[in-house]
């Protein structure tokens, strides 16, 4: 073959095979198309349950949408206009009906609710799922305590279609915390057929298959690749979805994700760049949704128990010469919402997260240096989390810069994503930054992680005081009887207290970012910020 | 024959058995705790040390490596904490996807490289030879990522010629009745040629970037193999006997240069086997080389060490393969020696 024919013919071939052909075929394919959501994102599942060992958050996503709970919450207007979960208004999904009394609440079960295998929710289900909940360890039990849910014992069948939940104390997140993802119902007769010996709770058939009574089942799932789910035409939990089929694919590369949302091929997709979700927002040509994180707030740590951080001086140095509003420009492009440079005459609301008084003033905090004993600044280090880097080093580089120019010399210390708890959980990090955001969306909930005495893996900076303590289980207390203006007072009394000792220094609230086609609708935002297909719709 | 084989495969077995030991010590001596990553974010201590528990990971490093060996004789490979899989199954259903691209950007490589090769060859500093080694040159400078992304955004985002890089099939297809796990392969078993066109639509640009990469050092030793061989004795003289060039060159020479060439290429293959993980990450391919990759960011021991084991015992394969190969090529060659 001579070379001019054999070049012609290989491009020849490749053209032939690249040119024909459209993504859709058929008619029937066509058509499946229109009914089908085409979710992408950078990661997926690697267990279907929540309940599993190590359940990562793709995973939580499938569990919220295939699983249903007692109850949920109603929805409102939440800011900028998105459909957002109504913290304290609940409604029934797999109960017809909640009835609260002074130590107990009683659920009676929707008669015509199904398994995904056509076999009756009964009270024997809800109780074993809950059951399963407190005792499996691990993150599941962690957030069933979080609502003072820990024993079987408080699980208790009345009759068939009726349970009656036991409080183990007053706790005002009790019920909050039956309408988290964690206590889901699952089918007991079917899981406990699968299950040994060795996994009495069944959670290696769990892991691989859905056994609930959903809106949505999992057909097929390919892990780290996709996750095929059809919708279950009897679902009962609330009104019928309008999208029948969802496929999630796994699309490792941000700029691919992009390019896919803007040929149309994919519907959605929620874990872009900040850069790339403002310039999509620019060009018009997709519904972009930014909401800020509830309850959520990105940080810069200081350890109290390392010197010299442990002078309080020195912190308020370190959060005034912090370049936030640089930050919230060349980081994140706008997309947060700030978390200081209040009013100095603003009240302390009864909020959380609200903005600290701290702006970007370096002749003050060079001040606040001197008077702390380090007219010439120090040495240290600034540890972030690669997992998150897109965010975490230009910010890291913008406090390196900031604070040089006050004297205090860092090294930048990048941790892999694999270690970042680990490093975190050993409590010796000088300097940090990090993010924490719970689902209750309380501020007590938040204190009593990040601030309060007894030390637990999100109070990084070691922080403790006993007036802290007195002001966040005060809170506590007083919201557990309903005694408003204790709680006010309390409240008040720990955001003032967190500020002026700021062993934690709020940079902004981070928002989630969603990008969808603009036939897609129903977007809404819930406190675990994955998506909920339910209420899409694709027009 | 059959005893040489056999004998090659014994010597790979302490090969074998250091490589199992050295990927559990590494995997093990990273830093990282993969029971506080798995306990997820909003675990307590008490939380972390159930689930090391639950993974053995509490237990002397010692009694850890003969249950990892225990259970690698009964074919277990151990589960995969990130995908939730057994680790035996997913590289069982990843290694395909993995050579089904290798190979077919191989192919694409050497049936652009070696032609290139030869003619730069037998017409030293001829603009052929320029252009053999300009493209060469390019390919191999080209970070694969960065082909991947420029044939995406302009055949796709631009052009929108080729499928929406999502990976082996597009959405709506399913993948063919698996046979071989190669879809282009088990498409035409199955008679199902709309799937393998599909197939090979999402097939032609990551092969395209494999074969841009893998172009450098195959044109390469073909030219430099065919220039020591056509300057030899033998030869001239072919030539000098009233040969005609083109059985010189391809029956001659070419067979002649071909040992090199097919080493470069075993090494090519299993090098772009496992070092593919940029084109699988650009075009979300499920293969096992960003398997593996993820694996290691979330200190997940057991894929790793199974990728790795999977890995020595296909070069040992492969290099069997090889020296088979050569004896057809070159009867003179010895495999004893």
């Amino acid at each position: 073959m001579k070379r001019r024919d054999f070049l012609k013919s290989v491009t020849g071939v490749a053209a032939g095979a690249m040119v024909p052909a459209p993504a859709i075929w058929s008619a029937a394919k066509a058509q499946a198309r229109s009914e089908t959501l085409l979710i992408v994102s950078e990661s997926g599942p690697n267990n279907l349950d929540i309940h599993g060992v190590g359940t990562n958050v793709p995973g939580y996503e499938v569990s919220w949408n295939c699983y249903d709970r007692l109850i949920t919450h109603e929805m409102k207007t939440g800011p900028g206009g998105v459909a957002y979960y109504d913290r304290d208004k609940f409604k029934p999904e797999l109960a017809e009906d909640m009835k609260v009394g002074d130590m107990s609440v009683t659920f009676k079960l929707k008669k015509n609710a199904k398994f995904h295998d056509g076999a009756p929710v009964t009270a024997k289900d809800v109780k074993w799922s809950l059951d399963r909940a407190v005792s499996v360890g691990g993150f599941p039990t962690f957030q069933m305590g979080a609502g003072s849910l820990t024993k079987p014992e408080q699980f208790v069948v009345v009759d068939d279609s009726t349970v009656r939940i036991d409080f183990a104390k007053k706790d005002r997140l009790t019920i909050p915390d039956l309408a988290v993802i964690v206590p889901c119902v699952i089918n007991s007769e079917l899981v406990k057929k699968n299950a040994s010996e060795k996994d009495p709770w069944g959670l290696e058939y769990t892991k691989q298959q859905t056994a609930g009574s959903g809106a949505y089942k999992v057909t097929k799932w390919t892990a780290g690749t996709e996750v095929i789910m059809e919708r279950n035409d009897d679902w009962v939990g609330g009104p019928m979805p309008k999208v029948k089929r969802v496929i999630w694919r796994m699309v490792p590369q941000a700029g691919n994700r992009r390019a896919l949302l803007e040929r149309g091929d994919a519907d959605i997709s929620y874990d872009l760049p900040n850069k790339d979700f403002v310039e999509l927002k620019d060009s018009g040509k997709l519904n972009i949704v930014s909401v800020p994180y509830s309850n959520g707030v990105q940080y810069i740590g200081m350890n109290v128990k390392i010197p010299p951080f442990d002078n309080p001086k020195v912190r308020e140095a370190v959060a005034c010469a912090i370049p936030y509003q640089k930050i919230m420009d060349v980081v994140l492009f706008g997309l947060a919402k700030p978390m200081f440079g209040a009013a100095a005459n603003a009240p302390t609301e009864v909020a959380w997260p609200q903005p600290t008084k701290f702006v970007t003033n370096i002749e003050k905090a060079r001040a606040l240096l001197a008077e702390a004993g380090f007219p010439n600044g120090f040495e240290t280090t600034l540890s972030f989390d690669l997992g998150f880097a897109g965010v975490n080093e230009p910010l890291c580089i913008l406090v390196q810069e900031s604070l040089g120019q006050i004297g205090i010399k860092t090294t930048i210390n990048k941790i892999p994503g694999a270690n970042w708890r680990t490093e975190l959980n050993k409590k010796a990090l000088p300097l940090y930054t990090n993010v924490f955001s719970g689902w209750l969306d309380y501020p007590e909930y938040f204190f009593i992680w990040c601030y309060d005495g007894k030390n637990s893996i999100f109070n990084t900076m070691s922080y403790q005081s006993k007036e802290m303590d007195a002001f966040i289980h005060g809170a506590v207390d007083a919201a557990a009887i309903g005694d408003k203006a204790v709680y006010e007072k309390d409240v008040k009394g720990f955001v003032d207290l967190a500020f002026k000792d700021i062993p934690r220094i709020p940079l902004y609230q981070p928002y989630v970012n969603v990008a969808m086609q603009k036939n897609v609708s129903g977007y809404q935002y819930w406190f675990h910020r994955r998506l909920d297909y339910r209420a899409l719709v694709k027009a | 024959m059959l005893t040489m084989i056999g004998k090659r495969l014994m010597f790979a077995i302490p090969s074998l058995i250091g490589v199992v030991i050295v990927t559990f010590l590494l995997t093990r001596a990273r830093p990282g705790d993969p029971a506080a990553y798995f306990a997820g974010p909003a675990a307590t201590k008490e939380a972390v040390e159930q689930i090391r528990k639950k993974l053995g990971l509490d237990k002397p490093l010692i009694e850890q490596f003969f249950r990892y060996t225990a259970d690698l004789a009964r074919g277990d490979f151990g589960n995969s904490l990130t995908t939730g899989q057994p680790v035996a199954t997913e590289i069982k259903n990843r290694l395909p996807a993995s050579a089904e691209l290798t190979l077919l950007g191989l192919v694409v490589s050497i049936v652009i490289a070696i032609p290139l090769g030869v003619l730069a060859a037998t017409r030293p500093g001829s603009w052929i030879d320029h252009l053999c080694r300009v493209t060469t040159t390019a390919g191999v400078s080209l970070p694969v990522f960065f082909t991947g992304l420029v044939l995406v955004y302009v055949f796709y985002f631009r052009l929108g010629w080729s499928p929406a890089p999502l990976g082996r099939l597009d959405v709506f297809y399913s993948a063919p009745p698996a046979v071989t796990g190669f879809y282009l392969i088990d498409a035409i078993i199955a008679r199902d040629f709309e799937t393998f066109r599909s197939a090979l639509s999402q097939l032609i640009l990551p092969a395209a970037t494999l074969a841009v990469f893998s172009l450098a050092p195959i044109a390469r030793m073909t030219r430099a193999s065919m220039l020591a061989v056509l300057s030899s004795d033998f030869v001239r003289t072919a030539r000098a006997s009233g040969l005609s060039p083109g059985t010189v060159i391809v029956t001659y020479a070419f067979r002649n240069a071909m040992l090199p060439v097919i080493t470069t290429l075993s090494m090519v293959f299993s090098f772009l086997l496992g070092a593919n993980v940029l084109v699988e990450k650009v075009f979300a391919w499920p293969g096992i080389g960003s398997y593996a990759v993820e694996a290691l960011i979330s200190s997940d021991f057991a894929p790793v060490q199974g990728f790795v084991l999977t890995m020595a015992v296909m070069y040992v394969l492969l290099n069997l393969l090889i020296d088979i190969l050569y004896g057809v090529i070159d009867p003179r060659v010895r495999l004893e020696g």
